[in-house]
């Protein structure tokens, strides 16, 4: 496990920030089920406990409760907890304890609760109702806690660093399909995505597409085809929810005046919905054309592929958008 | 130092017997007090009581060991636990009284505050049970830093239905945690009795599912609360792992300040009365020969001066200025440095 290697998964790059941020700093452990000996569901955390001992990589009882609460209680402590939910869906269990009681923990007393909630999210992998949420929306109206949701491994990498070392609690979204699609190779230097910056991963004059986690994918096969037919679309990946580079969508507005926002979590009350009431406040005057929401449909994740296919955002339906937005 | 008859007090010197009576009395002061002003309307949200309740809530408490670095963590009714371990009735006052220099600076109520590390005492949430999971992380951290603390939860009947107790107790008991928690028979939560509460022939009997030692205690009985505690507490000290210790006790009063608690029936009312934590142990230091009423009167003396001192500079203290409520939500804006 050294410290970046060519041709890296987005599941090593998790693996090796964790490790990285487990050797630097002696404060930092992980807690969840199946995480030790195991190496977790996905062997996210494969070689963790051999490499640090069974006192920083505890394997918990099923009770999502106790880990987010008890990893609350050791940040308090000055600890540098990392909590991991084995599907990110699960962290409806302790939902209450992680809204409530460490993302109000600064706000109401002062208290420093530096906790990292993370956890396999998202749909294409046909796990049905119970093991594809993509959780943002349901914290982003829950002010303290801040929200990542990498799609790269170069992200996946730095943000999970940056989120051990933030000093308030993180959930760090990450996206099981592209666990072992996405290879990439990484610098061989230490390196840190900052919190709340957004990435720019295509320039483009025509359209932007603002988007992150799997669907900056789909938001690349689109452009793709879009630009066969000369449009030149600009994509912007988020990668943080909470706090949002506001800056970068409306610059984007402001340059191509069409913008589509794609997400892959349900489209009614969706993160989108929030962009898109900045962008009408802030950046009305650029429009030449209505914001429009690609995301899925409004039901719960369904498991039969064709079904999951309907449901999820792909490149027909951005395209579609897309042609829409240009012949407005 | 006088030798106390060991049956009685144990290890306890008088002037710690004192001590001791000297958090009972600052406890009910300080509420009584905390009544006045809350029917002067200055105390801006609910006030709570703990009548009946401050002797398990200053015993257990008083058991711990603070220079060790032990946690407490009260709820509502357990006032007595956080001055005992520090708090200052100024600090209590200003958070009924919302001011802008309390130790939540007016963001938060009545005794939600206290950091674990620095304050020997941590305020709870409002979701009962949630502390016991954090709890358990605090001793887990305490652990891991090799340091040889210990935490201290108190939880209600009520709060032990919770799914959050629970999931705490499974895993400090798993982890063998030094975690006591003191779980409080007090008949009623809100206005719901115990037999709607639970099925369970005792609240000691949860440990069966969590394979934890348990204990009952007379939670009115000052030193039957402390030497159990301290039990619990050495034996977690010393690596045995979670006790659960049941303190049976009464709600004196309703729910809050609101609260006429007219479901109570008047009765059982009038019979804890005569069981009252402060008269009994007191009594039993005059009949020990340990202290005298005249004690008692000169610590009444140095209470009500120092909660007279504490009302005085908690009225005079300023309410926060409504912009702040935008700071402090994140590191890095300084709100909490100044």
């Amino acid at each position: 496990m050294g410290i970046g290697m060519p041709e890296t998964t987005y599941i090593e790059a998790i693996t090796q920030a964790m490790a990285e941020e487990m050797a630097r700093d002696e404060r930092v452990f992980l807690m969840g089920e199946d995480v030790g000996s195991y190496g977790g569901a996905f062997k996210t955390s494969a070689g963790l406990l051999e490499r640090f001992g069974a006192e920083r990589v505890i394997d918990t009882p099923i009770s999502e409760i106790a880990i987010v609460g008890a990893a609350s209680g050791a940040a308090l402590m000055g600890m540098r907890p990392i909590a991991e939910m084995q599907f990110i869906d699960f962290i409806t269990c302790a939902y209450d304890i992680l809204v409530n009681f460490a993302a109000t923990s600064r706000y109401r007393v002062g208290s420093s609760c530096p906790i990292v909630v993370r956890g396999p999210a998202g749909g294409g992998v046909h796990g049905g109702p119970f093991h594809s949420l993509n959780p943002e929306a349901m914290f982003m109206n829950r002010p303290g806690l801040k929200i990542v949701y990498p799609g790269t491994a170069y992200d996946a990498k730095g943000l999970l660093k940056a989120a051990i070392r933030d000093d308030d609690p993180v959930l760090y979204i990450e996206h099981k399909f592209l666990y072992r699609r996405i290879k990439e190779d990484l610098p061989q230097e230490e390196f840190v995505v900052p919190i709340g910056k957004a990435n720019v991963r295509r320039r483009g004059k025509d359209l932007s597409i603002i988007t992150w986690g799997a669907m900056i994918y789909v938001a690349d096969e689109a452009a793709e085809e879009l630009a066969k037919d000369g449009v030149s679309v600009e994509i912007v990946d988020l990668r943080s929810i909470i706090p949002f580079d506001e800056q970068a969508i409306l610059e984007s507005v402001a340059k191509t005046n069409r913008v589509i926002i794609l997400h892959e979590a349900p489209l009614t009350g969706g993160a989108g919905a929030e962009f898109a009431a900045r962008i009408a406040e802030k950046a009305f005057e650029y429009l030449d054309a209505p914001i429009k929401r690609v995301a899925s449909l409004d039901v719960p994740t369904p498991y039969s592929p064709p079904l999951e296919e309907f449901y999820l955002p792909n490149k027909d339906k951005v395209i579609t958008a897309a042609r829409e937005l240009l012949r407005y | 130092m006088i030798a106390c008859a060991p049956n009685v007090t144990e290890s306890l010197s008088r002037e710690q017997l004192l001590e001791i009576d000297y958090y009972l009395r600052l406890t009910r002061t300080l509420e009584e007090r905390l009544v006045a002003l809350f029917r002067q309307a200055k105390v801006i949200g609910g006030l709570y009581r703990s009548l009946g309740q401050e002797g398990e809530s200053v015993a257990a408490a008083y058991a711990l060991d603070f220079k060790q670095g032990d946690v407490v963590q009260p709820l509502i009714r357990n006032l007595g636990a956080i001055l005992v371990a520090g708090a200052k009735p100024v600090d209590i006052i200003k958070q009924y009284m919302a001011k802008g220099d309390s130790p939540t600076r007016g963001r938060e109520l009545n005794i939600h505050f206290g950091h674990p590390a620095r304050d020997g005492f941590i305020g709870q949430i409002s979701m009962l049970g949630d502390m016991i999971p954090v709890m358990a992380g605090i001793a887990l951290a305490g652990r891991m830093q090799k340091k040889s603390l210990v935490a201290l939860a108190f939880i209600g009947d009520g709060g032990s239905s919770t799914g959050a107790f629970y999931e705490g107790m499974n895993f400090a008991s798993v982890q063998r945690l030094p975690l006591v928690v003191v779980i409080e028979d007090n008949a009623y939560a809100y206005s719901t009795p115990i037999e709607k509460q639970t099925a369970a022939r005792t609240l000691a009997d949860k440990a069966y599912a969590f394979g934890c030692s348990a204990e009952t205690v007379d939670g009115n009985d000052v030193f039957a609360v402390h030497r159990a505690a301290k039990r619990a507490i050495d034996n977690a000290r010393a690596g045995g792992g979670v006790t659960l210790l049941e303190v049976k006790t009464f709600r004196m009063k309703g729910h809050a300040e609101h609260d006429n608690q007219s479901y109570v029936p008047v009765e059982i009312i009038d019979e804890w009365r005569g069981r009252d934590p402060i008269e009994r142990y007191e009594q039993t230091l005059i009949e020990n020969k340990i202290a005298t009423a005249e004690d008692f009167e000169e610590l009444q003396k140095r209470v009500r001066a120092e909660v007279d001192e504490a009302t005085d500079e908690a009225e005079r203290a300023p309410m926060p200025r409504g912009e702040e409520a935008a700071r402090g939500l994140f590191a890095g804006d300084g709100y909490w440095d100044a």
